[in-house]
């Protein structure tokens, strides 16, 4: 199952997220999690929302460049080895990814990893034949985000 | 229709259109009607008189002009003298086109610049907007050049990647320096970020 994200374009200036959160948090938006990643004149912001159009339309709005993608959802144990038992699958079948984070889910038990992969079809039919458990936007809305990492490729 | 379009430079101050014409052979510049006027190029900064040639601020001497006559006549046009023979068989000296305004023309680092060469070598790159800023400074003894750009919307739509954001940056660093010999920071902002100009004299912020 294929998730949709936000990604918005910021200045690494001083209130550029503060005013997206500002922006969202009138249009009632509710963040599943983020991300950001950032250099230092300029960042991009992911996000997971419950609304993808309300925040396209108000961050465009609100003169932002915003770009919706897709990625993938992954649910693994919340324990050593969670996410490496997914990226050894990834590796061993030449599946690339350009960047990912992850959160943890409400009840603890799981942690979930956003990917975003070059060829999101073909990692998922990867990780499907491999019994991983790949959620469905829905399934990520109501949560609470607890931790984010950040892995790019452009570092 | 068969028209031929011919370029005319002219100036109202000295006798509107007809100071340098093209020729319908060879419309590669302007023929100077030099047995009426004097033209010269000279540094814009300096007054320094260049050879022909180089690229600076066109001054013209009316030679016949009776009434009002001019001496040295700054215009603030700038563009080049070629005097390689014409195609045509004319000997007077060619000016060509005029490429900006000496008022509007920045010195970075001793390369003369335009903030219209530098629009040209943005639009040529697929993925900006035309709106841009330059900021000019010195660091110690040092010319800086600031270039800030939006990416279009289309370009970030299929591209929220820090990697292809860098590469355009990048390209720009390169584009500016293969065409117009200057090094630039590359900066990209957001679109509320830059102002909408219909001129261009605003677009520049020297803080030298
Ligand atoms: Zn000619």
């Amino acid at each position: 199952m294929k998730v949709e994200q936000v990604s918005v374009f910021l200045e690494n200036k001083q209130g550029s997220l503060e005013e997206v959160m500002r922006i969202l948090k009138e249009a009632n938006v509710n963040i599943r999690t983020l991300s950001l990643a950032d250099t230092t004149d300029f960042g991009i912001l992911r996000l997971i929302v419950n609304d993808v159009d309300t925040t396209s339309r108000v961050l465009r709005d609100n003169g932002f460049r915003v770009s919706r993608t897709t990625v993938v959802a992954v649910e693994v144990p919340d324990k050593p080895g969670g996410l490496h038992s997914i990226l050894a699958v990834l590796a061993r079948e030449n599946i690339t990814a350009e960047y990912l984070y992850a959160f943890v889910e409400k009840s603890g038990e799981n942690a979930v990893i956003i990917f975003r992969f070059d060829d999101s079809a073909a990692a998922l039919e990867v990780l499907r034949n491999n019994s991983f458990s790949v959620l469905s936007g829905d399934k990520l809305v109501g949560g609470q985000a607890v931790w984010f990492l950040e892995w790019g490729r452009a570092r | 229709m068969d028209i031929m379009a011919l370029n005319i430079y002219g100036l109202s101050e000295i006798m509107g259109p007809g100071v340098a014409m093209e020729c319908t052979e060879g419309r590669e510049g302007m023929h100077v009607f030099e047995d009426h006027f004097l033209v010269e190029t000279i540094n814009p900064d300096t007054g320094e008189v260049l050879p022909p040639g180089a690229m600076g601020e066109l001054v013209f001497t009316t030679l016949t002009k009776e009434a009002f006559p001019l001496i040295r006549y700054r215009t603030r046009d700038i563009s080049h003298i070629i005097t390689a023979p014409c195609r045509c068989g004319r000997t007077h000296q060619r000016m060509d086109r005029v490429t900006g305004r000496s008022d509007d023309m920045l010195i970075i680092r001793g390369v003369n610049v335009f903030p219209s060469q530098i629009e040209a070598v943005l639009v040529g790159i697929q993925g900006l907007e035309p709106h841009y800023q330059l900021i000019v400074d010195r660091v110690g003894t040092l010319d800086t050049l600031e270039v800030q750009v939006e990416v279009s919307d289309a370009f970030f739509s299929n591209a929220d990647e820090v990697r292809v954001l860098q590469k355009i940056k990048k390209r720009i660093n390169k584009d500016l320096k293969d065409f117009l010999g200057i090094t630039a920071k590359i900066k990209l902002v957001e679109p509320k970020s830059l102002q909408r100009f219909e001129g261009k004299a605003s677009r520049v912020i020297d803080k030298r």
